[in-house]
């Protein structure tokens, strides 16, 4: 049986666990949902030949962004369960989660939300905008870009395979060793760790060296550096980042995978092992990460600013220096997450300092948005009010981070809730914001229809309200000495507070139906909110060009660029949507493939072996994955022509429409 | 504040005596029980008594509101962070203080310009699009970098002075003489050893008022954070290292200990008394050790290590003083030298 199974037994399946039960029940029965009303519109082909197989950077950024929105479903359940069982467990009661299941859970909910969540989100709305925005056919690398995916889909899979096979890590989300390690972990929760991020993170680095590449090498005719949008610019930083942060990454899991499957000791309590080169390493990719994940929202910020103001933004080389700068420095910050290690006084003061040093061109920033306002005509269509809810939330997230930087400070704050309240207060109000704010601004460049203004208002403020309510309470639970990670407590104290918060999470699941609902009511009412001239908010940047959405050559004729902003500067001219291109030219597309999703599919049996030591599985995955590679680099029948003719008619029938409208 | 001067007042609702009246003597998570401190709670309790003097219903339900306010903030009382006992603890609280004060120099403007602009420059107001294309002035550009800088500047001269000053290896300037006390980390209860007074206790640490203590701590199982508080910072102990905390406790008083950094399943249980007391209780507590007769040798520190959660107060004596470098020793073959600034070698 071990040849065939592995370590996995009946044992496994947790049959006896009733939520969790319940959690795989209610996933399988959406599954299901979702399974019988594709084959009732009959459109099972249509899904394998329009997003499956699909190398389009648009098709590929809709999947990513559908991949973050359903694992943020699957991750806020993680935060409501732990935010009730704080509610409850003041001694003598114990809550209704068992520390084996808590501990899990909270590790669960950091790995989905960081991995499975912003970075998908973020990914996404970079694989829709940038190549618009540089105006490319599309990415470097179509068919890499669609392998990315597909090995990010695999980790989250793996991820969610641990809830009905064996258990997730109880390490929390860093999985800091000796902790992590078998002597202290015997179970698979850190296998799966391990592997889902080794398989998500490589496809992450794709993506960076693909951004990277298309950045540099296809940008418009007369697009400088210095004239590219502040969204292609902060995801540039980021890919820069992508690609110098998350090999560490790879190395450092390599390391702690070869001690728990070889017995190596690079990370244990003996044989010579420095349990603190896990923590360094890990946060010298994990602080990066940090910026990876928020420069791309600092540019939705940008984008959404100026285009809602009617204004150029302010300052736009100001931005760019403050992004470069930040992407500098958020190599040197590492060690304030961990200033009380017993590092000397000179080594906590310097990463302090560099850390505070962030604040600069971050507060830059800040001004930069708001002078972008002044002077201009503010729409409070629902991006801006994301923005605004951004502004003012972040701000308080950063002081209170400048605060943890200060190593005198950090001493009693580290590992508190205040820590917990802080880093919410920055990726909740500034990712998440950001990502929100990205969704509804690009959802009708993407899809062809806009968003519902009302359930986008009605999302936002639930969000924001249930954002202060869920989180305020932490910091003041900080100052208390509450610490995270708690399974139950006996101080009456921190009761009214954890109830409040569990309040707060309430209203943010309400927020989080309203934004679903704002979705599925948009597609029903698609028709009404359809944009007919590829520009619903008058916007400024070339992704705002071409048609709702994109004809899969993005743009007929590579538009010429002569300034920042290029598309308003045609408007200003006169020109723009309504010129003709003459004459249309032939136009070279890459080729749809299914190597990608294969390489994705075999990835997870290759993980799933590894995890659960199926040998036999590990084997044929890993030789079926290359087969097919190898399958692919023979084919020399990679890309088509679309003839000038088809370009004539899909320009032509959208002149038609712009006419009409 | 003892818990019988506060029955005496004017009856509270019983939802909200929780907030002001359970402060048991031993409640291990507050600070200095015996000390009064509770300021926000006086003030709380006199602002209810006056409220409570009202008799119709609508300022019934105001009042009722505003005590669920007051009872939120009447836990004011026990914020261990901003209330404490030490001259460590003291300095701390007062860097988040001036931090938070500098920091708000800009944050207060950042905030109330993002709302006055939006306000100010909203569509709907029918006022000519003023200026649609302006997008620079270096004299604004020269203000936003240089007023957040100038405030990094002033912060970062106060992160390094207090950095150092702060220092959790950095020996305390006192005339007493130092109590030296190693601490191990287990699974997962707190193991104390008094290498001086040859004796040791389980979930329970005493020492003497206006005396500075110096901690070694290491651990014999995963990372775990050494924290106490009212009383000073954390510092994490890690197996097969030394890392150093030192502290004086300024009023007497009971303080709850803690693991600050999840260490696994019983995490939440890892919890200990730290007593603060009086030179001649803490020579009583000594000899009450002492008096335990149970020696702390192999075979008890096995049992010890075995017991895993919620672990009971136990105290040992004699309380074999090289426990802490065989500790060390025993995942790192050679012995590092004593105190040094690093706890690692």
């Amino acid at each position: 049986m071990n040849a065939i199974f592995g370590k996995l037994t009946l044992e496994a399946l947790p049959l006896d666990q009733v939520v969790t039960m319940t959690a795989v029940g209610l996933a399988l029965l959406a599954a299901l949902g979702v399974a019988a009303a594709i084959t009732y519109h009959g459109r099972w082909y249509w899904l394998w030949a329009e997003y499956i197989t699909s190398v389009d950077h648009k098709k590929i950024g809709i999947m990513y962004i559908l991949l973050g929105l359903v694992m943020l479903l699957r991750g806020f359940t993680d935060a409501a369960m732990m935010r009730i069982q704080q509610s409850m467990a003041l001694a003598p009661n114990p809550g209704y989660l068992p520390p084996h299941h808590y501990d899990q859970i909270f590790s669960a909910h950091g790995v989905i939300m960081i991995f499975f969540v912003t970075m998908p989100l973020v990914v996404g709305l970079m694989n829709i905008v940038v190549p618009l925005q540089i105006g490319a056919r599309d990415v470097a690398f179509p068919f890499l870009n669609s392998l990315s995916f597909w090995l990010t889909f695999s980790g989250a899979m793996l991820v969610n395979a641990s809830l009905v096979f064996g258990e997730f890590a109880k390490t929390g989300w860093a999985a800091y060793p000796p902790l992590s390690e078998l002597a202290f972990s015997p179970d698979v929760g850190v296998d799966y760790y391990i592997w889902s991020l080794q398989i998500a993170g490589v496809g992450t680095l794709l993506t960076g060296v693909n951004f990277l590449t298309t950045i540099l090498r296809m940008r418009a005719p007369g697009m400088k550096m210095m004239r590219m949008p502040i969204f292609t610019w902060t995801t540039f930083c980021t890919n820069v980042l992508i690609v110098a942060a998350f090999p560490i990454l790879t190395v450092t899991l390599a390391l702690l995978g070869l001690d728990r499957y070889v017995g190596t000791h690079f990370f244990t309590n003996d044989g010579g092992g420095e349990q603190m080169m896990y923590v360094n390493l890990f946060w010298a990719w994990g602080h990066p990460e940090v910026y990876i994940l928020v420069l791309p929202a600092f540019g939705v910020f940008s984008e959404v600013v100026a285009t809602f103001s009617g204004k150029p933004l302010f300052g736009y080389k100001s931005l760019v220096w403050a992004t470069i700068a930040i992407t500098f420095f958020s190599f040197v910050v590492w060690l304030h997450h961990f200033f009380t290690m017993g590092a000397g006084a000179s080594v906590n003061a310097f990463f302090g300092i560099a850390t505070m040093i962030i604040a600069v061109p971050t507060g830059v920033k800040m001004f930069n948005w708001l002078f972008t306002m002044l002077g201009g005509r503010v729409r409070f269509a629902v991006p801006m009010l994301w923005t605004i809810g951004f502004i003012v939330t972040f701000t308080i997230g950063g002081m209170t981070g400048v605060l943890l930087a200060m190593p005198g400070a950090d001493f009693v704050l580290h590992n508190s809730l205040f820590l917990v309240a802080h880093f919410h207060n920055t990726i909740i109000g500034g990712v998440v914001f950001g990502m929100f704010a990205g969704l509804n601004y690009w959802f009708p460049k993407a899809m062809g229809f806009r968003l519902s203004e009302p359930l986008g208002k009605a999302s936002f403020w639930c969000w924001l309200i249930g954002f202060y309510l869920a989180f305020m309470p932490l910091y003041v639970l900080g100052f208390m000495g509450m610490t995270r990670r708690l399974n139950s407590y006996d101080n009456p104290d921190w009761h009214p507070w954890l109830v409040l918060a569990a309040f707060g999470a309430a209203i943010i699941a309400v927020g989080i139906a309203c934004s679903i609902l704002q979705i599925v009511y948009s597609i029903w009412k698609r028709d009404e909110l359809r944009d007919h001239t590829g520009d619903p908010w008058d916007g400024r940047t070339l992704e705002w060009a071409t048609s709702s959405p994109p004809p899969i050559y993005n743009f007929a004729e590579v538009p010429r660029v002569t300034e920042i902003d290029a598309w308003a500067n045609m408007k200003a001219d006169g020109g723009g949507m309504f010129v003709r291109s003459t004459p249309y030219y032939d136009i070279h597309m890459p080729r749809n493939t299914a190597i990608g999703f294969l390489i994705g599919i075999f990835s997870i049996g290759l993980g799933f072996g590894l995890v659960w030591y199926i040998w036999w599985m590990v084997a044929v995955s890993a030789v079926a994955m290359l087969a097919v590679l190898l399958y692919r680099l023979f084919w020399e029948d990679i890309a088509y022509i679309i003839p000038a003719a088809t370009v004539k008619d899909i320009e032509m029938q959208r002149l038609e429409e712009i006419g009409q409208s | 504040m003892k818990d019988g001067s506060r029955g005496t007042r004017a009856p509270f609702p019983r939802w909200a005596e929780g907030a002001f009246l359970r402060q048991g003597p031993c409640a291990p998570w507050g600070t200095a029980m015996a000390v009064p401190r509770d300021r926000f709670g006086d003030v709380a309790v006199s602002i209810i008594d006056s409220l409570r003097r009202a008799r119709s219903l609508a300022t019934r339900l105001r009042s009722a509101s505003l005590v669920l306010c007051l009872a939120l903030l009447a836990a004011g009382c026990r914020f261990p962070i901003l209330d404490p006992s030490g001259p460590i603890a003291a300095r701390e609280k007062q860097l988040i203080l001036i931090s938070t004060a500098l920091m708000l120099l800009v944050v207060v403007p950042v905030i109330v310009m993002a709302l006055l602009f939006a306000y100010l420059y909203r569509a709907s107001n029918k006022r000519p699009h003023s200026m649609p294309d302006w997008a620079r002035s270096n004299a604004i550009e020269a203000v936003v970098w240089i007023v957040p800088l100038l405030i990094v500047v002033a912060l970062g001269s106060l992160a390094w002075t207090t950095t150092h000053a702060l220092d959790p290896y950095r020996a305390l300037e006192h005339d007493g003489e130092t109590l030296e006390i190693d601490v191990v980390a287990l699974d997962w209860k707190w193991l104390f050893v008094y290498p001086d007074q040859n004796i040791a206790s389980v979930n329970e640490v005493a020492f003497p008022v206006d005396t500075p203590v110096h901690f070694n701590i290491t651990s014999d199982t995963v990372m775990n954070s050494f924290f106490i508080p009212g009383l000073a910072g954390q510092i994490y102990a890690m197996a097969g290292m030394r890392t150093e905390l030192s502290l004086i406790a300024s009023e007497p008083g009971t303080f709850g200990g803690m693991s600050a950094n999840y260490s696994g399943a019983g995490f939440s249980g890892m919890r200990f008394r730290a007593l603060a007391t009086s030179p001649d209780e803490f020579e009583a507590w000594t000899r009450k050790v002492a008096a335990s007769g149970r020696p702390l040798d192999e075979a008890a520190y096995e049992r010890l290590a075995q017991e895993k959660a919620n672990a009971p107060v136990i105290h040992y004596a004699p309380g074999n003083p090289d426990l802490l470098q065989s500790l060390i020793d025993k995942y790192r073959h050679t012995p590092p030298p004593k105190t040094t600034g690093s706890p690692k070698h």
